[in-house]
This record gives structure tokens, sequence and C-alpha cells, in this order.
């Protein structure tokens, strides 16, 4: 068995990255040509990642599933991305943005790297300007910040609302530069199907070319999973429809740990369902909670004849309106964390206070910072947003409220990683959304960007080289080994096990009845007697999926559905273990929220002498139930508190 | 509303390819076109048939991956938006919509409806980004930038990459997406520095992988679904003259 070493490195936490690195292994230049590296994922924190290792010399191969690296799931991200800047002069600092972080999270994050995230945080606006990002800037010249949700600072830097494009745009020139010199091999429109482990190390992957349907072997000295999040699970998500679980289910299976895989974050201002032929959910930024409030009418009556298209809302009189985070989180108001103004719209919609012809929606209204500022600023701030508002419901938000309602947007769970963010498999390291890591139970808006770029272009680049550091006179890889063969057969085997069943129900049939039993006993409430219903009703599931999914078209040559079915494969078994995790942890903490266990006021209610800990699972096989592995969470620089949004 | 659908197939990238028509039945108003296309494609599984092949991803008017011309405009008749953000509430009941994929020679169909627009990532490729490694940068507020060139920068950088300018155009030219590209670092101090080179490199890849000339016909502009500016155009030739004559 694997022992969990999470490796903090000794001394004060302000000092830790600065003697990790200073004491690390390097490798010198000439050695690092004779290095292969792959990285899987051209989001945020693989294209930087790629990007950087390739500046270092070693030779980079990288993958994605897109046609255009340019199109990971990253360039979705509107809002902004943090930085301890500092710029507004409002308080801010290093240690402020790293107890923010911790305290979004409710403490169940990793002290040592969340300080090291807020640190690098400043270098990464430094770079991203000087590689010509154009975030947006005061009249003076300078970088303008907004706010976001669970902090009293400005820290936010945005490109309208359009940050994760241009943050990803930036990455994408690095890596185009990069891919021109010779030293990155690019490969588009593939998917990882499986890792391959030699002498109990990852030395490389099976690929599925998606044009060709050929499966490819690619071997390397080190493998970093930058391959994002499984929040489309749920089905229906914010997530981009090739979002997927598979890249981290792959690597549970062959032996590392998954980290906390029931930490999911619903995000509380998404356009609600309208109907179930839908796909996906779209995202309507937080940075609307600067200048947006949030209400529902006081009286059910009027919920009621609005659910029916009888009353306008722009009838409701000031007075029968309940800014219901205002009036329940004096301190931080509409800006409280998403999982605090996520359950707050699930509760008051619960007691009847809903709107929209659901009654599962909520008002997010303009209207007095349309008054206060005029109609060109607000337009100015969000235009896009507001544009693709009207596009999809066909309402004029500048002039009735905006609906929104609670969706799943992110994952916060993922493979376990290490301080170097190396799992437990040696030399698979993962980055960006898809390890656990900083975010703990709850991820504050504009930090995930924040940490997709941290690890990519200044945490990896450092620790994987102190891993390849000994790995210099190992030759490149031949990938026509016993376990190459072994690892490709078995991908293989499972997708001519799909064309066998040849069924009568589709892929996204099953995945839509997934994603049901998710959103209902996995998703913003849980509880013992639903958690235990959705293990067994997932189990039926996928035994039904295995007898009558079908998948027609052939093996060879593109083929949509196959691809389809090979990720839902992979989610209906990560949906269970993300069951398992949460009846495991018997607490409510961040967006983690069991009904059993809440405070008189209805918060999440934590128990540190009991779930103080990293829940990190072992796959035991495919006929036995995981193993659970706990690495405690220790708080030297931080004093743990019931999280508090009313006061300040 | 019932529609009928003809639709480009073609099996492969040498396959031959024919319009096949599909009747689809009680679509909603408020599905979006690409909600539509998966109730097809649904069927057509159901039934063990191949869906119709199609490029699509974040569903949110931002990856640039959705491609579709649509009644002969590349991403339907409304304005300023992608595909996946039609709506069928912008069709009438018993309508006949025509889908096809982009046509245009650097872009080849992989299948069905996709194409394949490496091209433009070759483009970028040649020059399309400023040549620093991580780290070893200054203090971002080292490098001030008048708020007017910013935003201009921004709006050029807003390009998504999906290539409609090319699918509209009638000689196939590139010069919007290239343009847009180049006048983002154009008004950019951090740009400046390799602006000669990168004008010059980028173009010299555009022509070299067989996209048209521009002859002025606006309608790249005019089908954007980010409104991106023909007065890109106009900076990117400032620019190509300027190094010609360095
Ligand atoms: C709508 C939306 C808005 C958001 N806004 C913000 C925001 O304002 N601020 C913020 O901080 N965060 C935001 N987030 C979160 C943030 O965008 C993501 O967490 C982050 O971009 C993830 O980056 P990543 O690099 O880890 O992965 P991704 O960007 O998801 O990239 C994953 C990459 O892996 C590849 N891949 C996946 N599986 C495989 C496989 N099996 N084989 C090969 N390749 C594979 C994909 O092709 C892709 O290239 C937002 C998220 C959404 C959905």
């Amino acid at each position: 068995m694997t022992k969990l070493d999470s490796k903090i490195p000794a001394g004060p936490l302000a000092e830790k990255w600065t003697n990790y690195k200073a004491h690390q292994n390097l490798v010198n230049p000439a050695n690092k040509r004779k290095i292969d590296v792959i990285v899987v994922g051209t989001g945020l924190a693989g294209g930087s990642a790629a990007a950087s290792l390739s500046e270092l010399g070693f030779n980079v191969k990288v993958f994605c599933i897109q046609d255009s690296p340019r199109r990971a799931h990253s360039i979705a991200a509107q809002g902004g991305i943090n930085a301890a800047k500092n710029y507004p002069n409002d308080g801010d600092s290093v240690y402020r943005l790293f107890y923010d972080t911790v305290k979004g999270g409710d403490y169940r994050a990793r002290e040592a790297n969340v300080y090291r995230l807020a640190e690098v945080s400043n270098n990464i606006i430094d770079q991203c300007v000087a590689q010509g990002v154009p975030f947006a800037r005061e009249y003076g010249g300078l970088l303008d910040n907004r706010s976001f949700g669970g902090a009293l600072v400005s820290r936010t830097f945005y490109a309208r609302g359009q940050t994760g494009q241009q943050l990803l745009l930036g990455a994408y020139s690095a890596l185009s530069k990069e891919i021109n010199k010779g030293s990155v091999e690019m490969f588009t429109r593939r998917e990882m199907m499986d890792i391959v482990i030699m002498d109990g190390k990852a030395r490389g992957i099976i690929v599925r070319n998606l044009v060709t349907g050929e499966l490819e072997r690619h071997g390397a000295h080190a493998v970093l999973l930058a391959t994002g999040g499984y929040g489309n699970v749920f089905f229906l998500s914010t997530n981009a429809m090739t979002s997927n679980g598979s890249a981290a289910w792959k690597a549970y299976k062959r032996g590392a740990y998954f980290g906390d895989p029931s930490f999911v974050q619903i995000h509380p201002t998404c356009i609600p369902v309208h109907g179930d032929y839908q796909s996906k959910l779209t995202l309507m930024s937080e940075s609307l909670r600067n200048d947006g409030r949030i209400w529902v009418p006081k009286k059910k009556e009027d919920a009621e004849l609005i659910q029916q298209g009888k009353l306008s809302p722009v009838k409701i009189p000031e007075e029968d309106r309940d800014y219901y985070l205002e009036r329940r989180y004096p301190a931080f108001g509409n800006l409280v964390p998403r999982d605090v103004a996520s359950r707050a719209a699930k509760e008051r919609c619960d007691a009847g206070h809903g709107v929209g012809n659901t009654g599962l929606a909520v008002y997010l209204d303009f209207k007095d910072a349309i008054n206060r500022l005029g109609k060109n600023v607000i337009e100015a701030r969000y235009g896009n947003l507001f544009q693709m508002y009207e596009k999809i419901v066909d309402e004029n938000p500048y002039e009735t409220p905006m609906m929104i309602y609670p969706a799943i947007h992110y994952t916060m769970g993922g493979i376990w990683v290490d301080y170097e963010l190396q799992s437990t498999i040696p030399g698979l390291f993962v980055g960006g959304e898809a390890n656990f890591s900083d975010h703990g139970a709850n991820r504050l808006g504009a930090s995930a960007l924040m940490q997709g770029l941290s690890d990519g272009y200044f945490v990896l680049p450092y620790t994987m080289q102190n891993y390849l550091a000994d790995q210099i006179n190992i030759p490149h890889f031949d990938t026509n080994t016993p376990e190459f063969n072994q690892t490709a057969n078995d991908v293989q085997g499972t997708i001519d096990k799909l064309f066998a069943v040849n069924g009568s129900k589709t892929v996204d049939s099953f995945h839509k009845r997934l994603g049901l039993i998710m959103w209902d006993h996995v998703g913003m409430a849980r509880n013992k007697e639903g958690l235990e219903k959705a293990i067994s009703e997932i189990k039926e599931l996928r035994k039904e999926f295995w007898e009558n999914v079908s998948v027609p078209g052939e093996k060879t040559g593109m083929n949509v559905e196959l691809e389809k079915a090979l990720r839902v494969v992979d989610f209906l078994e990560l949906g269970e273990l993300m069951a398992r995790d949460a009846l495991d942890r018997n607490e409510s903490c961040g967006g983690h929220f069991r009904e059993e266990y809440k405070t008189p006021e209805g918060e999440a209610m934590r128990d540190d002498s009991k779930y103080m800990y990293v829940s990190a699972w072992e796959y035991k096989g495919a006929d036995n139930e995981p193993q659970l592995h706990k690495e405690p969470l220790i708080y030297e620089n931080i004093e743990v508190k019931q999280r508090n949004y009313k006061t300040a | 509303m019932d529609l009928k659908l003809k639709i480009w197939r073609q099996a492969g990238p040498d396959a031959e390819g024919k319009f096949v028509h599909y009747p689809v039945h009680n679509i909603s108003q408020d599905a979006s076109f690409l909600e539509m296309m998966d109730i097809l494609n649904e069927e057509l599984v159901a039934n063990g048939e191949e869906p119709v092949a199609f490029d699509h991803d974040c569903r949110e008017g931002i990856c640039g991956m959705c491609s579709l011309f649509i009644n002969g405009y590349p991403h339907g008749p409304d304005d300023s938006i992608t595909t996946c953000q039609l709506h069928m509430r912008k069709f009438k009941d018993g309508e006949t919509i025509v889908i096809e994929p982009w046509r245009a020679k650097p872009f080849p169909i992989i299948k069905d409806l996709m194409v394949d627009r490496s091209a433009f990532d070759e483009i970028i490729q040649a020059g399309g980004y400023v040549s620093i490694n991580t780290g070893g940068v200054p203090d971002a507020n080292a490098i001030p930038i008048k708020k007017e060139h910013a935003d201009l920068a921004m709006d050029a950088a807003a390009c998504i990459g999906c290539g409609a300018c090319v699918a509209a155009c009638k000689n196939a030219s590139a010069m919007l997406f290239v343009s847009a590209k180049v006048s983002q670092f154009a008004l950019l101090p951090q740009g400046k520095i390799e602006a000669k080179l990168r004008v010059e490199n980028m173009v010299a890849k555009m022509d070299d992988l067989g996209f048209g000339n521009c002859t002025n016909t606006y309608a790249c502009e005019a089908e954007c679904p980010k409104d991106i500016s023909i007065a890109n155009i106009a900076r990117m030739n400032r620019e190509f003259l300027v190094a010609k004559l360095s």
C-alpha cells in the first residue's frame, strides 16, 4: 500500500516554497533534451505547464480533445482571476488571500499549498501582462480590479467578461511559440484512454485518435494530467460538452488515490433549467453580484402569480421584495461565497418563494445599479453577459430582472496530489481542476484560473524537474513493451465490449438518468438515506447500461457516439465513488451539505474533531469496495473557526 | 415546431458527400439550434443510424468549436452570435433549413459538418505571440497602457478563431482572423518589439496555406460572431507596409 505523504517542506509557512526551490534537484540543460514529458490537456494548467517545460528544454508532447489547444474549457471562464497585488490599496496581502481561500474552503484545504498559491498569484498577473493579455485598465493606464464573493477586498483582474479566454489565449500563444520552435509536439483531437505503468511509475499513455479511431501509444519519463473537472457527471452543468472525468478515473484505476470526490461546487448564478432537451447550463458570471441584487417575493402569493405568468416582477414594490442574502448576511450581502448563496436560493425556492415558470429561480436585479451608475456603465461592465442572457431566455435584463438558479459548476475534488502535485503513482503529476488540491470544500470565485496558471507556470516546472533529475539515464521509451501491449489491449477490450452490447438505448439517455440521480441525492443537499439510494441506483443503472446501450457506427474513423459512451462508462463509476465519499463525511462543510448536520440557522456545521481530513480513496478492483485513506489537515497559521459572513 | 432539415453528410475526408433530408418534429422554440441537432441525433441513434457529426463544445459562444453554415450564413441568420447561441425561435414552423460545413480549401472536411481548421493554429505558430519565457518579467503595472488602446486590443483579441470569416468570404480569405491577432499586439507596447517579423511571418504563412486575397467585400465582418472590425485589416496592412519599408 502506498503511504500518504503530503511532502510539505519544513520551515515557516512563508518560507516553505522558497526553501523548496532552493534545495530541489535540477536537470542540467544538456540533459533536458533527453527527457520526454507528456502533458494531457491544454487548458490553463496544461497549456501553461507545457509551454514552460518546453522553454526549460524538455521534449514535450501535448494532447487535447478539441481541434485546437485554444479551445480547452478554460476558454469559457468569464469573471476574473485573483491575485494579492493590492493595487487598489484596500488592505490585501499574500496572507489575506491565503486566509480567505482557506476560510472560503471551509478549512478543508492544505495550508502549505494554499499559501504557495497566494504567493505566486502576483507572478501570474505579471506574466500574463507581459504576454499581451488585454486586462481591463483604468484611465490612468494601470490595471483595474473588481470584487468577487468571499472577500472584502478588490483583487480580481479581468478582461471584460472573457477573462478565461484571454488568459488561455496567452497560454496558447506561449505554447504556439514552443511548437514553432520544435520542442512541443501537439496532438489535437486525441483522447487519453489509459495510463501505462512500468515498474510502478507512469511511463506513457494510450490515446484514441478521434479522427481515425486508431489507438496510439506514447511513452515519456513523466506524465502530467491537466484534464479539467468532472462536473459533467451531473449531465447538466456549466462545463463544456467534452469535459469529462475519464483521465482522472483511469489514473485512479491504475493506482492514483482520488481526493475528496464528493466536493462539488454549485454555482448560484446560472440560467435556470428550461426543458428536458437541454444540453447544458449557462453560467452568469459571479462578477454580476458586484452590482446585481438578489431577491424573491416576500409573499408566496406573489411568487405563485409570477410562476403562472400573471404578474411581472417589476410590478412588485420594494417593501414586498426579500433581498434574502443582504438580510441574512449583512457583512458580505450579495457577495457571500458560492455555497452559501446557492443554498440560500434553494431554501427560498423550497419554501415556495421561487420565480419563473418552474418556481426554481430567483431574481438578480440591476435596477438600482442602473439608476445609480447609468445603463451605459452597466453595459460596459457586463454587456456580453446581458446579451448572452437575452439570446437564451428571450428577455431583456436591463428591463426585467435576470432569473438565476444554482447549477453544477466545478469540482474541488480530484486526483490526490502531494505538495509537488504528484499523485500516489510516481511520475504521474496532476494540475488544474483535475487535482484536488487548493480549494478545500468550496472554491472562491476567480481562484480556479489562478490555481491553473499557478500550477502550470510556476509550480510544476519546478516540481516535475525535481522528479526528473534522477531519470536522465533512462533512454526514450519503447512503446512495444508488455505493459504498453497490455494497456492497449485493455482499452480495445472496453471498446469491443461497448459495440457488443448492441442494445436499444442511447448513451445520452443513460447519462441524463445518472445526472438526475446525482442532482437529487449527491447535489446541493445530501443525506444518508439519499446517498445510499444513489449508490444502489447507480449500480443498477450501470448494469442496465452494459446490457442495453446502443453505440452505432464503426470502430474506425470518427465516431462521436463511441466517444460519449467511453466517457459515460467512467461517469457511471465515478458517480458512485462521489456518493460513497459524501456518505463517509458525516458533517457539512463548504459545498458538501448534509441535511443532518446544520446549525439552527441552517448553516453548514462542520465536525472538525472527526472530519478534518482529506479523503483519499484507493481503488481495490471492480469487485471490491475502495479503501479510504485520510490525510489529516493541520492548521498552524490560521485559527479554525465557524465560517461567518454575517459580520466582518 | 416541425422542420425539414437538409444536411450535408460525408463519411470521411475523401468520401463523396451529399445532402440528406431529415424531418424533425415538436421542437421547442426555446431550444438552441444544437439542441435541435441533438434531438435529431438521438432519433438517428435510436434507429441504429449514425448521428450527424458536428463540432461543438462550450455551447456558450466562446470556444469557437461550432461551425455550421445555416441557410447560407456562417453561424446562421442571427447577428453577432455563434451557432450554439442560435435559438429555434429565429425559425418558422415548417421551414426547411439547409445545414452545411464551412466550405474553404484550407479547411478540409473531416466528416459530415466537421472541418479541419488547424491552418489557423499554424498561422498563430508563425508569430502570434510575444517571445518571452515564463518568469523574469516586469511588474504588471510597470507597463502602463492607455485605456483606449487596451480596449481596442481587447476588441481584437475577442476573436474566437471559429473560421466564419473564411467561410463567409468568396475568396476564403483569412485576413480578418490574422489581422485581429496582429492588431492586438500592434496596439500594445508588449507587441511592438517583434512587430515587423510578426506581421511578415503570419501573412506569409497565411498565403502559404492557400487562403485567398481580400477584395474588400466585408462579408467577413458582417458574419463575424464577435463583431471583429475590418478596421483591423487596415491596421494590419499599415503594419505590413511599415515592415516592408523598414
Ligand atoms: C462557465 C465557466 C466560467 C468560469 N469562470 C471562472 C472565473 O471567472 N474564474 C475562475 O477562476 N474560474 C472560473 N471557472 C473555472 C475554471 O474555468 C476552470 O476550473 C479552469 O479553467 C480549469 O482549467 P484546467 O486547465 O484545469 O482544465 P480545462 O480548461 O478544462 O482543460 C482540460 C483540457 O484537458 C483536455 N482533456 C480532458 N480529458 C482528456 C483526455 N481524456 N484526453 C486528452 N485530453 C483531455 C481537454 O481537451 C482540455 O484541453 C469557470 C468555469 C466555467 C465552467
